[in-house]
């Protein structure tokens, strides 16, 4: 990507911008997803770590700013990100979060897995045979969290949600599966699995084996309930043989329940966002992930693209500003000599003389036009010992104290230079300039395989977030995906 | 030193680069290591740009001094065939098995079976011997789940033993607890400098020692240079903004008065995000664990930079504490 995109770290380009060698994206605009309310649930997915909950948690606290009565159902937030919704001592119960301006109101809560399947069991089969099912080792070991609950859960929770038509607007975060694609296998698998035919053959083989046309299924059912009996211990088949009589009339309702989730999700009323950042693996998945839900007919809304970094100095190449600290360093060096040689109280010769005495040529043609470079040559021609940057010397020892804050930090200015201090500078923004680069390749390679999918870029934040404040400076971000980086102005 | 290391961290932090890294790293002078995945992402293959893990052992990198790191993706589906297999010669009616299901039953399902499959594979490599009576592998690393899910990873053996109170499972289960629990394994954590990873890496330390897992060491991953002194930062900030300006023209960059105030504003960036990494510093040495540091692969990470940061763990003595 050109160097004058680094500068705003969107991909969200105006049209005719400037970078028109970049891989074209749309951007997306996630202010418009808010308040169009049409739309009922947002689900953000993407893999571990590129801060799906914050972001989920962000957009809530946006929409219900813009008037909206929303619902973030969070899955595992962190600790501190419960505290900054005000949500980190709750249950299963959507609880209303202060300090929201205006209209709108949100709740939020976070995902109790064990607590929603106790209830679905509650919900859906009478008192004796829900205590039946609750006691049961195998189904306290499997809502407590195997391969598969949490997802499962996740969707229940989020059709109840939907269900009771308290809230406009419902934005879901999606469990730190293995992969992203996990939940949206997950409520099948177990679905199918809790009313499939292996399940019934574990609970009733003799029913099954008896009707015609089913011998191979009854060779294969007493052959795998004795290999299971002795793999797992007879009293574990008999747990789970128990715990299946006791769920058999709640097993259409999770097969029914989870198909009409699954509509849900691909209702137009939906939104997915994927969430990635940009990093390889983040975005490899997100790729996935996109061609995932066009597959399944699911409405992708677009990418956040978190933490992605900027800079507005970006007309400074990396080469270039790691070329300048490094004649810095030379200036320093002789510099060095010359305090040593008890020049240092000289009068501080034209700035442009200095630049001189760099052995690489001028970067720009402004520097250029001093009368550097022939200078240079005779300063060098003539003697190393006779050190032309006397103002050097002077800066460093004799600040020029023009403002206070120089003053103050006079102790800091002793044992840098500013040569050291600018060389520094250089050498972070040759840094900065090398992560801007990195990440704008890996996310062409994304923009290639799908240039359709509108982005918005959420530039990094140095801290992590502990309150409404910190969601509503994201928020902002994620609104304005082609803001110039502010560089720490904020 | 532990013979089994296993590599959990917070999603994003670079589990599977440490992993590989310090599989790399402890395969120097001609020792050979192991290294496994559990969470079929194919992380492994990627990150040494090459096809796609079979379930099988195979080498994928040698390591300075001659020696050998071996990978493999492990499937709980094909584990349980093969366990059947092995125990019960069961052929082709494994097939009927997982015709009807029942293998996908027991691998997604049974509570804990599919954990169980998992590191009762990467059990059997650590302890596997050749005819000579020596250890095949000198030591097996797992990249395995994320930190919120590691202690219930490990631990659910104790929780199949539990519910499948006899048979082949139970005692796997029994058998894999052991090793887990002996000085043979280390659990290490990998961490950013930044409050979340390192408040859930704290979390997690307190669950494993709770459940009685031993516990290794820190990896502090992806850690950046520090350019420039904080004082010289604050310098910066505060206001030497014509020196700078000067300095800047001195060194030949042109156009400098406007690059002054972005130059000094990511300083002050800079700066904020040191104070943040030193406290979380802080937060890492009270945990009283050993730790080891990773620099930021600027490039990404690419097998020359896997062997950098192995160089790196070496230099650092990773992965060498625990008993013998």
């Amino acid at each position: 990507m050109s160097a004058a995109t680094a500068g705003t770290p969107s991909t969200t380009v105006a049209e005719g911008g400037p970078d028109t060698d970049a891989v074209a994206e749309a951007g997306l605009d996630t202010d418009a997803l808010l308040d169009d309310p049409d739309i009922r649930i947002v689900v953000c997915c993407g893999s571990g770590g590129v801060g799906k909950t914050t972001t989920a948690a962000a957009l809530g606290v946006r929409a219900a700013e813009r008037g909206r009565k929303v619902v973030v159902l969070t899955i595992d937030p962190a600790r501190r990100l419960a505290q900054s919704m005000g949500i980190d001592q709750l249950d299963n119960v959507p609880r209303r979060v202060d300090g929201i301006d205006g209209d709108g109101e949100l709740h939020a809560m976070m995902l109790d897995m064990k607590r929603t399947f106790d209830e679905t069991v509650e919900a859906h089969a009478d008192t004796e045979r829900a205590k039946a099912i609750l006691e049961n080792p195998f189904y306290q070991s499997l809502s407590a969290g195997f391969a598969g609950t949490q997802e499962y859960m996740a969707m229940e929770k989020l059709g109840q949600l939907r269900a009771r038509e308290e809230w406009d607007l419902i934005i879901v975060d999606t469990p730190p599966s293995r992969s992203a694609l996990d939940f949206l296998d997950a409520p099948k698998r177990l679905g199918s699995f809790l009313d499939g035919k292996f399940i019934r053959l574990l609970m009733a083989p003799a029913k099954v084996g008896g009707r015609a046309g089913m011998k191979f299924l009854n060779v294969g059912m007493s052959m795998m309930s004795g290999t299971l009996g002795k793999l797992l211990g007879g009293q574990f088949l008999r747990d789970v043989q128990t715990f299946v009589a006791a769920m058999d009339t709640m097993f259409g309702g999770f097969r029914s329940r989870a198909d009409a989730t699954y509509k849900l999700l691909q209702a137009p009323g939906t939104a997915f966002l994927v969430v990635a950042t940009p990093e390889q693996d983040a975005l490899r998945e997100a790729a996935y992930f996109v061609e995932r839900l066009a597959a399944e007919d699911m409405p992708l809304a677009g990418l956040v693209l978190n933490r992605v970094h900027g800079s507005e100095a970006s007309r400074l190449s990396a080469e270039q500003a790691l070329t300048a600290a490094e004649n810095l360093d030379d200036a320093r060096i002789v510099d060095q000599r010359a305090g040593k040689a008890g020049l240092g109280d000289r009068v501080a010769p034209d700035p442009a003389v200095t630049a001189s005495g760099t052995t690489e040529p001028p970067l720009s043609p402004e520097a250029g036009q001093a009368s550097g470079p022939q200078t240079s040559a005779e300063h060098q021609d003539t003697t190393e010992n006779e050190p032309p940057h006397e103002n050097i010397a002077h800066a460093a020892t004799a600040p020029e104290g023009d403002t206070v804050d120089a003053l103050d930090t006079a102790d800091a200015i002793d044992v840098i230079s500013i040569e050291e201090l600018t060389a520094g500078l250089l050498r972070l923004h040759a840094e900065r300039m090398q992560v801007v680069a990195r990440e704008n390749r890996t996310r062409d390679r994304f923009t290639v395989l799908h240039p359709e999918v509108p982005v918005t870029a959420v530039e990094a934040l140095p801290g992590d977030v502990h309150d409404l404040d910190g969601l509503r400076a994201i928020g902002d971000r994620l609104a304005d995906g082609s803001a110039p980086a502010p560089a720490g102005a904020a | 030193m532990s013979r089994f290391q296993v590599v959990s961290g917070k999603g994003g932090t670079g589990k599977t680069t440490v992993a590989a890294a310090l599989a790399l790293a402890l395969a120097t002078e001609g020792r050979r290591t192991l290294l496994v995945e559990v969470e079929g992402r194919q992380g492994i293959a990627q990150l040494f740009g090459s096809d796609a893990l079979p379930y099988e052992e195979r080498r994928i990198a040698v390591a300075p001094g001659g020696g050998e790191v071996y990978a493999l993706a492990i499937d709980a589906e094909r584990a349980l065939l093969d366990y059947l297999q092995m125990f019960y010669k069961l052929g082709s009616a494994g097939r009927a098995l997982k015709k009807l299901g029942a293998i996908d039953f027991a691998t997604t399902i049974a509570p804990g079976v599919r954990d169980v499959l998992l590191t009762g594979k990467a059990c059997e490599a650590v302890r596997r011997k050749d005819r000579q009576g020596r250890f095949v592998y000198d030591h097996v690393i797992m990249d395995a789940p994320p930190t919120g899910r590691i202690t219930r990873f490990l631990n659910v053996n104790d929780e199949v033993a539990g519910l499948a109170k006899i048979g082949p499972i139970h005692n796997q289960a029994q058998a894999v607890m052991r090793v887990l629990k002996s000085p043979q394994t280390a659990v290490h954590l990998v961490t950013l400098l930044e409050e979340m990873p390192v408040q859930e890496t704290a979390d997690g330390i307190a669950e494993l020692r709770a459940a009685e897992l031993p516990v290794g060491s820190v990896f502090v991953n992806m850690v950046r240079p520090h350019l420039l002194d904080e004082d010289a930062l604050r310098t910066a900030a505060g206001g030497r903004r014509k020196e700078i300006a000067k300095a800047l023209t001195r060194a030949g960059v042109s156009g400098s008065a406007a690059l002054v105030r972005p130059l000094v504003a990511q300083a002050a960036e800079h700066a904020e995000r040191v104070g943040l990494e030193r406290e979380q510093r802080a937060v890492l040495a009270g945990l009283g664990l050993p730790t080891a540091e990773l620099p930021l692969m600027g490039d990404g990470v690419d097998l020359a930079a896997l062997h950098d940061l192995a160089t790196e763990l070496r230099k650092q003595g990773a992965g060498e504490e625990g008993d013998a």
